[in-house]
């Protein structure tokens, strides 16, 4: 589904990630860990359009988007749910599922986003700015499943949630995956959460793609050595 | 001061001078929707606001030249001609001026100060140019002419209520753009984040480009309007431009009603209080009276309650 080969990001002269290569296979569910600085935001906001990358081609679905804009991304099949949320915070629930709608032309929210997270069909005249953080975060998740993506970029959902809905989300994220069979790429420090929903782990330290694992036989204590500082 | 007039006096001036500042508020709530669209939504101080509207004033005198030259039998109709050339010449001048130079200045809302208020030296200059310093005037066509008679003492101007009807119109539009629309939440959300609003599917330098086009564009039906009020010269935006962000900030800069209900309330104080004190000596109380309110409500008279 997306491939990413010889990538190169950087920040004026300091560089991020150092070529990075990688594949996320359709209907995969690839975790990306590493601690704080070891560029896990930085490769997914370039992945997105966000800031530009410096070299190296990322295609999806076997089509090269890297030159592409973040909004032609989105075209093409991506969808982003940003660290911290990031919704409209003065516009409403429904205003903010229906800014994902652009790239779709459809007209209205579809039903199946409200079955997903029936929370925000009852709150959906309120304004996103006045939800909870886990509220956000489903909004969020809600606003980019409605450009209908092939790939879901998270970058670290379960920051600032409580436990309980961090494995509810785990549990939702499988289920959109199962029902819309897309592949998701989630960053996270979040160890047990990595373990409950991916299919394979990466770590990434310095930029560079130091240990890759299937879900199978993962050795929790190696990874869990990478993460500690 | 009010011990000169009878009571039947006093009710009859406080009609015709609310009824001014009526007047004075669909000017200024014209010539500010645009601004609110460009200052309160997009953040770009556009010091040139002044200019696009005199821009629109220029095209209805050219328009109306045309027709009294060519076309005299359709003279009557020419105001509303002239009124959608002008949103298109300063709409089209806007997306020009967006493209080239308020695009790269996004991240840097303070040197759109500098960088438009240079753009509205170089506009003036173009229209003293091109249409000589001399302030020109248009010839109303004659239904726009004369007033109502509603008592002995209270006549109502007919361009007065035009005026008015036209800014209620544009309002209205303005609204159901913004807030029931597609186009009006896209805005909306490049506004508030635009790599975000790019990262949800919107193509967000389109979006701006098209915002900021019609908010020049609605100065330019602004500055249409204001041919039958005042006289047109190449600085008259300049006497304009400081009303018009006085009106946006007091109103709160995020809200279009912020901005009528304010654009209201400065109307009303300053025609009201015109007829009894000398006019600068209403302007100064007005602008105490805004300095104060502001100390008081720095986020201006509405504002959204929303966490950030």
């Amino acid at each position: 589904m997306l491939s990413v080969s010889n990538y190169h990001v950087s920040y004026g002269q300091s560089e991020i990630i150092h070529g990075m290569n990688f594949d996320v296979k359709p209907n995969e569910i690839v975790a990306i860990m590493g601690r704080n600085g070891m560029g896990k935001t930085t490769l997914m906001k370039s992945l997105m359009g966000v800031i530009p990358s410096k070299s190296g081609e990322i295609t999806l679905g076997g089509k090269d988007v890297s030159n592409m804009q973040s909004y032609q991304r989105v075209g093409a099949g991506f969808g982003f749910v940003p660290q911290g949320r990031m919704i409209f915070s003065s516009m409403t629930v429904k205003e903010n599922i229906e800014t994902g709608l652009t790239t779709t032309k459809a007209r209205t929210v579809p039903k199946d986003l409200y079955d997903l997270f029936p929370v925000l069909l009852e709150m959906r005249n309120r304004r996103g700015g006045n939800l909870s953080g886990g509220q956000q975060q489903q909004l969020a998740i809600a606003r980019a499943l409605a450009s209908d993506p092939k790939l879901l970029l998270l970058d670290e959902p379960t920051e600032g949630i409580q436990p309980s809905i961090i494995r509810d989300m785990a549990r939702t994220l499988k289920e959109i995956r199962d029902q819309r069979g897309l592949s998701i790429v989630v960053s996270e420090q979040v160890l047990s959460f990595a373990l409950d929903i991916a299919d394979r782990i990466l770590v990434i330290e310095k930029g560079e793609i130091v240990h890759e694992e299937l879900r199978e036989n993962v050795d929790e204590a190696k990874i869990a050595s990478y993460l500690s500082v | 001061m009010f011990a000169d007039y009878s009571t039947s006096e006093l009710m009859s001036i406080f009609a015709m001078q609310g009824f001014a500042g009526l007047i004075l508020f669909s000017v200024f709530v014209l010539m500010a929707l645009g601004l609110a669209i460009i200052f309160g939504q997009m953040g770009v101080i556009n010091m040139a606001h002044g200019e696009f509207m005199i821009l629109g004033a220029y095209v209805t005198y050219l328009t109306s030249n045309v027709f009294s030259e060519y076309m005299p039998s359709m003279f009557g109709s020419y105001f509303f001609i002239a009124m959608i050339l002008a949103f298109i010449a300063a709409g089209a001048l806007g997306m020009f001026v967006e493209w080239a130079l308020i695009r790269h200045l996004y991240k840097r809302p303070l040197d759109t100060l500098l960088a438009t208020w240079g753009l509205s030296l170089i506009l003036q200059q173009i229209y003293r140019s091109v249409f000589g310093a001399r302030e020109v005037g248009v010839t109303l066509p004659d239904w726009l002419m004369g007033s109502f008679q509603l008592s002995e003492i209270v006549e109502v101007p007919i361009n007065g209520i035009f005026v008015m009807t036209l800014a209620i119109g544009i309002s209205l539009a303005v609204a159901a753009l913004m807030y029931k629309s597609r186009w009006g939440i896209q805005v909306r959300s490049v506004v508030q984040n635009r790599p975000m609003a790019g990262a949800v599917g919107i193509n967000t330098s389109k979006v701006d480009r098209l915002t900021f086009g019609l908010g020049c564009g609605i100065a330019g039906v602004a500055g249409s309007a204001f041919t039958m009020i005042g006289s047109t010269g190449p600085t008259s935006g300049q006497l304009y431009i400081v009303d018009t962000f006085l009106v946006v900030v007091f109103g709160g800069a995020a809200s279009l009603l912020g901005t009528i209900a304010s654009a209201f309330t400065i109307s009303q104080a300053q025609s009201t209080m015109e007829f009894f004190l000398s006019g600068s000596m209403a302007k100064v109380l007005t602008l105490l009276f805004v300095v104060v309110i502001l100390m008081l409500r720095p986020q201006g008279l509405f504002s959204l309650k929303v966490r950030r």
